[in-house]
């Protein structure tokens, strides 16, 4: 474990994504703090430029305050990123499991359910299930957890299938060890590292998902996010760039930095490929 | 008798596609908060009771659930998409009309994002360490990361509000075709560029790396050593004995992604008012027309996985190899 942690801190993408996304962290956790009261109240002059009236990202069409915006905007892209990339986890790493780990009929189905759903477009079906369901947090992490799943399932069960070859699980079979337990104890936690790696690139995509479903008016109307406010400036962006520019940054930034400790993660769990 | 055999897998896979979206389809009207009937006809026929007994009537809404989703299967195979009461006309005629722009987008995107990325990604590969690899990598980093309609949205600002240069939205500026049809393509073009560029560079980012890693890793093969060992310029080395190889992963990962491509498409479009299937989801979400959004879902479906028979068939173009096995 040290010689991982090591190697995650000898990358330098590595310490300047956990940088920045430990800075989206505490601004996300101190929100209330930060910025105080709703950020949907009216702060101010409706389409106040940037650093008019005392906000410092200006005003929206509504004089709320852009900046209050971006910072409690984090809250809602951190949680619903982190919690659907959990929920796809569980339904993937189970489904992997099961289809790598049982093999034959079992494994068939879940290898062609896996298939289709990854070949119809995610993100419609994202929308039909956000929309019919009606948008809420919880729907909207429904929905991204269940476009999300199939290639965690994929590796999970690539994964199982290579590990439950090595001489370690035969032994452990040998020793009258139920299927379950042999799979629990032995199996998942050998196949594990680069399932964590493509969950933390999961929570990268889940964020831009989320993004792009408030984008279209499909966001949780009691939370403020990112998404929301682009979607909402959109239509004056010739008038006041500030609307749509810096919710729009704060997405990319916080998705690169995702990103980068994503890929230095795969450097330090999977050495073999980091080194070639 | 082996490509028979191929091609009955590959159809019974498609009949086996379309009938789990279907049954996610019939599944979620179901799911949906209140009455089925309601959600087929959308908010606009909810308060007439009337109204409502009939679609129960159509749909058999009394029926067990199973032969009800018999009766939703067989509809589908009639190509009958359900009825809009919104915009009072049968979902089939709204999304053909939407069909050919949507088409003409996703493709350009689509074989610009290619084309693009295989020759950026070759010259990152082949300058590998040096400060344009550098570049063109953090370049494919940032686009990666990037939002699809906040990237469309900064294009507008630099491209259409700036400078000037481009159309900001619509399909074509011209109300009758009194100019010539060369005049009309050419405008129609001029409002294509920026809606296909936005969704051909964030692919475009992918494709690269990928294109990258992938050339780095065929230049330390045998093969290119033993080109170069007897003689062969790099130039031809790399038409000949790289670029195919390298190219190989890069088209049939383009392949896998035509169904997020089809995604991102309805957010271009609404960013950019392009008249496609898009842009008709964006106002069945606004207008919750239900009937319109299962519809939508079912044909763009159908759209990837016919597109992803094409790709298959340009890899077995690329790799000779593949039609043997």
């Amino acid at each position: 474990m040290n010689e991982t942690l090591r190697t995650f801190l000898s990358r330098p993408a590595g310490i300047v994504g956990l940088t920045i996304l430990g800075l989206v962290c505490v601004v996300a956790l101190l929100a209330p703090v930060i910025s105080p009261g709703s950020p949907w109240d009216m702060a101010g002059m409706p389409f106040a430029r940037p650093g008019e009236g005392g906000m410092w990202l200006g005003s929206d069409t509504l004089g709320r305050d852009v900046a209050a915006g971006v910072i409690h905007g984090a809250r809602v892209s951190l949680l619903i990123g982190v919690s659907s990339t959990l929920a796809a986890l569980a339904i993937g790493v189970t489904m992997g499991a099961i289809a790598g780990f049982s093999g034959g009929i079992v494994d068939l189905i879940i290898v062609r359910v896996t298939e289709v759903f990854q070949t119809i477009p995610n993100f419609v079906l994202a929308i039909l299930l956000v929309a019919i369901l009606t948008p809420s947090l919880t729907t909207i992490i429904l929905a991204i957890a269940l476009v999300s799943w199939p290639p965690l399932a994929r590796l999970t069960r690539a994964q199982v299938m290579s590990v439950s070859r090595r001489e370690f699980v035969h032994a452990a079979r040998c020793q009258g060890q139920s299927a379950v337990s042999v799979l629990v104890r032995h199996v998942l936690p050998n196949a594990i590292s680069p399932i964590i790696v493509t969950g933390s690139l999961t929570v990268a995509a889940a964020i831009l998902i989320e993004a792009a479903l408030s984008f279209m008016g499909l966001g949780d109307p009691n939370h403020m996010s990112w998404g929301y406010m682009v979607g909402a400036g959109r239509t004056v962006i010739r008038q006041a760039w500030w609307m749509s520019v810096f919710p729009g940054l704060a997405i990319l930034i916080t998705v690169v930095a995702i990103n980068l400790v994503g890929e230095a993660l795969n450097d330090a769990l999977n050495p073999r490929i980091a080194r070639s | 008798m082996i490509i028979i055999s191929r091609l009955l897998a590959k159809l019974t896979g498609i009949v086996l596609a379309i009938l789990v979206i279907a049954t996610i389809n019939f599944t979620l009207v179901h799911s949906a908060p209140g009455d089925p009937a309601s959600v087929i006809a959308g908010q606009s026929g909810a308060t007439d009771e009337k109204f409502l007994a009939d679609l129960r009537a159509e749909y058999g809404l009394d029926q067990p659930f199973l032969v009800q989703l018999g009766t939703y299967i067989g509809k589908i195979a009639r190509l009958d998409l359900g009825y809009s009461y919104r915009q009072r006309r049968p979902v089939t005629d709204l999304i053909l009309e939407r069909l050919g722009p949507t088409l003409m987008l996703t493709l350009s995107a689509f074989f610009l994002s290619l084309i693009g990325g295989v020759t950026c990604g070759a010259l990152a590969g082949l300058r590998h360490g040096k400060w344009s690899d550098l570049a063109i990598s953090l370049v494919a980093l940032l686009l990666y990361a990037t939002p699809v309609f906040w990237l469309g949205l900064m294009l507008v600002l630099v491209f259409s509000v700036q400078l000037e240069w481009l159309p900001a939205f619509g399909y074509s500026d011209m109300r009758s075709d009194s100019f010539g049809p060369l005049a009309y393509a050419w405008d129609v073009a001029k409002h294509l560029f920026l809606p296909a560029v936005t969704l051909g560079a964030i692919y475009m980012a992918v494709y690269t790396r990928l294109m990258r890693s992938s050339l780095i890793e065929v230049a330390a093969e045998d093969h290119v050593k033993t080109a170069r060992a007897k003689g062969l310029g790099e130039a031809a080395i790399l038409r000949g004995h790289m670029l195919r190889n390298a190219a190989l992963p890069v088209v049939a990962f383009a392949g896998l992604q035509v169904g997020a491509m089809v995604g991102g498409a309805v957010v271009v479009e609404t960013v950019f008012s392009w008249p496609g299937l898009g842009r008709l989801t964006f106002d069945a979400v606004t207008a919750r027309d239900y009937p319109v959004l299962l519809g939508l879902f079912l044909v763009m479906s159908v759209m990837v996985i016919a597109v992803n028979l094409l790709t298959d068939l340009m890899q077995r173009l690329i790799d000779p190899r593949m039609a043997v096995n």
